[in-house]
């Protein structure tokens, strides 16, 4: 821009970046300068402002009627889609957790589940399951009846393999080592001068080392 | 650089908090809150799809689009940007894919003649000592639509850098990126934009456009 000074067609040239404000110190007051004394470009500079002033007002950014809930029933629409995909997603959790309950129910019925009352023994396989067996108050094992390693005999009570599995109990690693893997590792002197509560103990150490 | 001469009002400035919480809370799966984020930009949109689709059920449509648009991609979208110039980038993009898309550029581009060369300068016609028209005469249905006569009059790329700097109060650079021209265009194009709307609404005036405005009878209204 030349000098201080500036005429009318340089002041329109400039008039809409004046208005942003988008002009250096030196050409708006050279501009200023021109608009005090001239009544066109004052009148150009009025009329400028006042067109941003009214296009720039809300009112003027009208909607179709009925717009608003148009816009709301595709959105609404649309993110009914995308719940429904999460629902149909999240609708399966029911039945597949209600069926991990059955699942580990039947599993805790025989045996094989989180439901025993060591939680360290192993189950035992291959226990014929009307097998009489006797399990005593307070104690995590099953035995064959007479073995020497029963806890708290005066509470014993009588019941089948079967009943004494689906009760939580374990084979005694003694008396039915033969249902047990692990029972199979161990020599019979080794536990021979062992009382229950050794025992019990032992199993759970020799489970242990065996990784379960 | 000097302040800018006239201060614009952005919504988005207002609430700004509450939008960002909008957003996150979109973002981490609350998406019945989308609604409640956009709604105040539905006008914009709405003005950022019409100025350059020139057609309202097109305009609408494509409005929707750019929301939904908007919704499936609302994780990607991060704080430094502002949301409302990100919906508006996202409707200017959909309204020009359809205007392509319907070879509308074609005819559009015919109109170049009436209002001359974007290059060649534009000279004010009218210098009359204009009065100011109040804002409360945007209250006036009949005042509303003829200045957005006045606009749809403009060829198409005056209107659309005007409706995006002057209506959507995008700025400058965020107007070149929108609609995918340089920065010196959006300047040029602005300027002639103003201008003939200036000369447009003071022919207006004189045809009687305002004569139930309360003006004093023999002037004009800026």
């Amino acid at each position: 821009m030349v000098g201080n000074t500036v005429n009318c067609e340089q002041v329109w040239r400039e008039i809409s970046n004046y208005v942003d404000g988008d002009v250096d110190v030196g050409l708006r007051a050279a501009m200023e300068d021109h608009i005090r004394t001239c009544g066109r470009c004052a009148s150009v500079l009025a009329g400028m402002r006042n067109l941003v002033q009214l296009y720039g007002d809300e009112r003027m950014l009208e909607i179709p009627a009925g717009f608003s809930g148009r816009l709301q029933k595709r959105l609404a629409k649309n993110v009914a889609v995308t719940g429904k995909r999460w629902l149909s997603w999240s609708a399966w959790l029911v039945p597949l957790a209600a069926m991990a309950l059955m699942v580990g129910s039947l599993v805790m019925m025989n045996g094989h589940g989180n439901y025993l009352r060591s939680q360290h023994a192993e189950p035992g396989k291959n226990i014929p399951p009307d097998l009489v067996v006797v399990v005593s108050n307070g104690a995590k094992l099953f035995h064959v009846p007479g073995c020497e390693f029963i806890h708290d005999k005066a509470s014993v009570r009588s019941m089948t393999a079967r009943e004494a599995i689906r009760e939580g109990y374990v084979p005694c690693p003694r008396c039915l080592r033969q249902y047990l893997k692990t029972g199979l590792l161990r020599s019979h002197e080794e536990v021979a001068d062992n009382d229950e509560a050794e025992a019990e103990g032992e199993q759970e150490e020799v489970l242990s080392v065996a990784g379960h | 650089m000097a302040e800018p001469d006239v201060v614009l009002t952005n919504p988005s400035q207002a609430g700004g908090t509450r939008e960002q919480d909008l957003i996150l809370s979109v973002q981490r799966g609350q998406t019945e809150l989308f609604y409640e984020l956009v709604r105040p930009y539905e006008r914009r949109v709405y003005a950022a799809a019409l100025a350059i689709l020139r057609n309202e059920h097109d305009a609408e449509d494509a409005a929707q689009e750019a929301m939904l648009k908007a919704f499936a991609n609302i994780r990607q979208f991060r704080a430094e940007a502002r949301f409302s110039t990100w919906l508006i980038q996202i409707t200017v993009n959909e309204a020009l894919m359809r205007r392509r898309r319907e070879r509308t550029v074609v005819m559009e581009g015919i109109d170049g003649h009436r209002s001359g060369d974007e290059d060649s300068e534009y000279a004010p016609r009218d210098f009359a000592d204009w009065r100011e028209i109040p804002s409360e005469a945007l209250e006036r249905k009949e005042v509303r639509l003829r200045l957005a006569e006045a606009l749809a009059t403009l060829d198409r790329k005056y209107r659309e850098v005007f409706v995006m700097r002057d209506m959507e109060h995008l700025n400058i650079q965020e107007t070149a990126e929108a609609l995918g021209i340089s920065v010196a265009s959006v300047k040029t194009r602005l300027l002639r934009a103003r201008l003939m709307l200036r000369d447009l609404l003071a022919a207006g005036w004189e045809q009687g456009w305002f004569s139930r405005l309360p003006f004093e009878k023999g002037t004009k209204p800026w």
